[in-house]
């Protein structure tokens, strides 16, 4: 399994054609208490960089885009109920939804971990 | 990700062409020392969080929160006649207010819209008067228009504002100095905190009791500490005490409040005092008091929203058709009640407790229900009150 990381602060895990996609904790960091979260509903289709997801804390919204194209297979219910898994375990139980990847050659844009924390250490 | 709806929390007013590029505060260095994330916000660095804007908020519910407001505007009005000069820019009763007291009251513009709102105290030889920080310079240019020339008008721009808010602010503040456990909610006096010279109010923006600190900038991180070396005080920011005053059902400027809403659309009619509706006399009287007491056509109100998401600053209200009749000023997660708040502005048949109110985000509908505020019942220590 690989992880790849967005500009825009998301994290995709890639197993095959499938992968899990959440918002890194930097990013959780940023927005403070994850009051509300809205996942995608299963056979959605997401584009890469197109709006997927919804975060809400309580100072602000923010979107969540799909790192990649594909069609969802999988919201994670649990954050219905529990928000702030967002901040207590952004990149393991606060995952956003699971797809199956349309095109793996748009991982190729992606940063892997290394190159990500470059990027957040330049902000 | 990326920012959809910020609240304007930490975006400047509109209001700040005069002033500065953004400045430090005297406890900023205080603040980056106790980890606090710093925001630009009324022209100045200030604290939007320490640990957390829920830990916060609650910690200040049931213990007590030390905020800097020093970014507000403290201004004193002296001269012969100020009382009366100032009736002539504000509607409320400043002639009758005891030396000690306080009030919330308003500066208008000669259509009745609110410039700002405002505590002002009665001193002994002048009104101290507390305003926006956003507005401060706008208001010291109104006040300086409007007044004679022999009112005299300081802004104490080097002093710094603390407020100590919540139910133990009383035990921790009492504990460096006894007799501010004598003052009343909106009653102040000058004090010594450690040799320190004090003006100190028993009011606030939270909801709780508490008091507002007014000391010279020089000393600010000194009492700062001494305040937080209490078993009872954090610092808290600005995001915690913009959820506070919302869950207290208190207008912020610039959001709930601007130009274009009159007292009565505000539901602030309680700032009108008898005398000065009989009387009228002041900016904006006319308009005003026709809109007294039925009422202006669209009313601000409390909105308890269905489910966990928040609507925001910049929804709007819509009726049965889709069509936009009102909107949303403030509106986040309240902490205490663990579920979605806000102030709009409405039309007056759908103000009433209880109505269904239907809300526009982002393409997506919103059902709601009108609230009394306070949404969260205040705690202000009131003279004759039951404890």
């Amino acid at each position: 399994m690989t992880r790849y990381f967005t500009k825009d602060h998301e994290w995709i895990d890639v197993d095959g054609d499938t992968a899990t996609v959440g918002i890194t904790d930097y990013a959780q960091g940023q927005l403070g208490d994850v009051v509300f979260v809205e996942v995608p509903a299963p056979g959605a289709q997401v584009k890469a960089g197109g709006e997927a997801a919804v975060v809400e804390s309580v100072k602000a919204a923010s979107d969540v885009y799909s790192p990649v194209s594909g069609e969802v297979t999988e919201g994670n219910a649990a954050l219905a109920d529990q928000p702030d898994l967002v901040n207590s375990a952004p990149e393991g139980e606060g995952w956003f939804f699971k797809l199956r990847l349309a095109d793996p050659a748009e991982l190729g844009g992606l940063m892997d971990a290394d190159a990500y924390q470059a990027f957040i250490a330049s902000l | 990700m990326s920012d959809a709806t910020v609240q304007n929390q930490d975006t400047p007013h509109a209001h700040d062409d005069a002033e500065p590029e953004i400045a430090a505060l005297p406890l900023d260095a205080w603040h980056r020392a106790r980890g606090a994330r710093m925001v630009p916000f009324a022209g100045y660095h200030m604290p939007i969080q320490y640990d957390g804007i829920i830990a916060e908020h609650l910690w200040t519910r049931s213990s007590a929160g030390l905020f800097d407001v020093s970014h507000m505007g403290q201004l004193l009005l002296s001269g012969e006649g100020v009382d009366q000069a100032l009736e002539a820019l504000l509607p409320g009763d400043m002639q009758a207010l005891g030396v000690g007291r306080l009030r919330y009251s308003l500066l208008l513009n000669e259509e009745g819209g609110i410039l700002d709102d405002l505590m002002v105290t009665r001193r002994a030889d002048d009104f101290y008067m507390v305003v926006n920080g956003a507005t401060k310079y706008d208001d010291i240019g109104h006040l300086r228009e409007h007044l004679a020339d022999d009112i005299t008008l300081n802004h104490l721009d080097d002093q710094a504002l603390l407020a100590l808010q919540g139910p133990k602010a009383v035990d921790a503040l009492a504990r460096i100095q006894p007799a501010v456990a004598q003052l009343y909610f909106m009653e102040a006096s000058a004090f010594e905190l450690a040799g320190v010279p004090a003006w100190i109010s028993r009011s606030g923006y939270t909801g709780e009791d508490g008091f507002e600190i007014s000391v010279a900038a020089e000393h600010a991180a000194r009492i700062a500490d001494l305040l937080c070396d209490q078993p009872e005080v954090k610092p808290i920011g600005l995001g915690a005490r913009d959820s506070l005053r919302l869950e207290a059902g208190l207008p912020l400027y610039g959001h709930d409040l601007d130009e274009t809403t009159t007292p009565m659309a505000a539901d602030l009619g309680f700032a009108l005092s008898k005398r000065r509706r009989e009387q009228g006399g002041f900016m904006g009287a006319d308009r005003v008091l026709g809109e007294w007491p039925a009422g202006a056509p669209l009313r601000r109100v409390g909105l308890l929203v269905d489910g966990r998401q928040p609507v925001r600053e910049g929804a709007t209200v819509v009726d049965a058709g889709g069509r936009d009749i009102g909107r949303v000023t403030s509106g986040g997660f309240s902490p205490s009640l663990e579920r979605p708040i806000a102030m709009a502005y409405v039309p007056a048949g759908l103000a009433a407790a209880g109505t269904p109110i239907t809300l526009s985000q982002r393409g997506r509908a919103f059902a709601a229900t009108v609230a009394p505020m306070p949404f969260v019942p205040t705690r202000y220590h009131r003279k004759g009150a039951a404890k």
